[in-house]
């Protein structure tokens, strides 16, 4: 019947089935640590918004620095923080954080240290120089460790070893939706420059401004680099979780497009089997 | 009482959002204190016990590194760790105490090591004296 054996299309339905069972199952994984990993973005989100607002202001309203931080040098080498996922499946999620990081080191001698071991293995065959692959796992990474990252780039960057650092991580905008962005992390920028009177230079800073700001920024850093993360980990779940869900719904799909034709080919046989019968019967 | 808006925000949450009437920290300069109407003030902080009074009650935590900001009469301590007295895991800081005392003890330890050591062994010993009141 129509080329298709009865036998073949059975196969296929209950290779469809397993395969539903896979994503439905992968899909209900995700969610659970969707839901973790969304109470960790909301219980964390109000340190580093206070923490990248306050920074923000000193710089901003103070002309008084000499701090390296704040330097603009000419940019010989810029290094990237890439934060992707550890595994695939999960939609767009890795192509889209890393296409952003790629395209924007095009034309410029970069480095690349990698947060997730999809980011380490793409940036590997496309031979960047990679700093550490001590941060591959992206699911492993502590708060700790976030600080250890954010004292050895400070460290790197004072010594010269890059000019720029940015962060390229994937924004977790709700369930349904994730963006990649890039955050430029050092130097820091002074913001628009105002004349000197119209500063708010009322604030005291102890021991002196200088010294709060070397001691807070590596830790500015670490906070920012485990905000990220928060949000990166959270945005693959969502990811995951919609790439799943359509992947069971189109199995779904296929499992009752096959179920048609399997019935059609039944029952196309039988017709055959009784018009041969009664074809049989009458000579 | 005057009272101003204290905010302290780490990592793992918000720790406390309410007024507050003194708060007392201990930054990288040693401790300060502020009282209501503070003037616009920025400093960094280093690691050991924090007060807050609250209606004439004094809370008492441990925190560690951070930052803080008062702006405009509003208090914001962005903290990487603050925990309340009475949250602190005695037993695990006691653990951390030996492991620390352990790793140093070690003679041919590595410099990097070695200061791990000593800031975890900071840490404990700032986390059982104020869980301990002492």
């Amino acid at each position: 019947m129509a080329g298709v054996s009865m036998k073949g299309i059975k196969l296929r339905i209950k290779s469809m089935e397993s395969t539903k069972q896979i994503t439905k199952a992968m899909e209900m994984v995700a969610s659970s640590k969707l839901r973790r990993a969304q109470e960790r973005v909301i219980s964390s989100r109000p340190y580093f918004e206070t923490l990248y607002d306050t920074l923000n202001t000193i710089a901003a309203n103070s002309d008084d620095f000499d701090s390296p931080y704040l330097a603009r040098r000419e940019v010989k080498k810029s290094c990237y923080i890439v934060i992707a996922g550890d595994r695939g499946l999960a939609g767009g999620y890795n192509s889209n954080v890393l296409k952003l990081a790629y395209g924007d080191m095009q034309g410029k001698n970069a480095c690349v240290l990698p947060i997730g071991k999809k980011a380490l293995e793409f940036f590997r065959l496309h031979g960047v120089q990679i700093v550490t692959d001590a941060y591959a796992e992206a699911a492993e990474i502590a708060i700790g460790d976030c600080f250890t990252l954010s004292k050895l780039l400070a460290k790197d960057f004072l010594s010269g070893g890059f000019d720029e650092l940015f962060l390229v991580y994937t924004n977790f905008v709700s369930v349904l939706s994730q963006s990649p962005a890039s955050l430029k992390l050092l130097p820091l920028d002074c913001g628009p420059q105002k004349p000197a009177q119209l500063r708010d230079c009322l604030t005291l800073y102890e021991p002196d401004s200088n010294a709060v700001f070397n001691a807070i920024i590596p830790e500015y850093l670490g906070g920012l680099v485990y905000g990220a993360l928060c949000e990166s980990v959270a945005a693959e779940h969502g990811a995951r979780r919609t790439a799943m869900d359509s992947a069971t719904k189109n199995a779904e799909d296929m499992i009752s497009d096959l179920s048609l034709k399997y019935n059609r080919a039944r029952q196309g046989a039988i017709t055959q089997e009784i018009t041969e019968i009664v074809a049989g019967s009458e000579e | 009482m005057t009272s101003f808006h204290l905010q302290i925000v780490t990592p793992d949450g918000c720790a406390y959002d309410g007024p507050a009437e003194y708060v007392s920290l201990r930054t990288i300069n040693g401790c300060v204190g502020i009282c209501p109407h503070h003037t616009d003030y920025v400093t960094a902080l280093g690691m050991g016990e924090a007060r807050v009074v609250t209606d004439g009650e004094t809370r008492r935590a441990a925190c560690i590194g951070g930052m803080l900001a008062v702006t405009k009469g509003d208090v914001k301590v962005v903290a990487t760790t603050f925990e309340w007295a009475k949250d602190i895991d005695l037993e695990r800081a006691k653990a951390s105490e030996q492991k620390a005392r352990q790793a140093m003890a070690d003679q041919n330890i590595s410099e990097k090591d070695l200061k791990l050591a000593e800031a975890r062994l900071k840490r404990a010993l700032v986390r059982q004296s104020v869980a301990t009141g002492k």
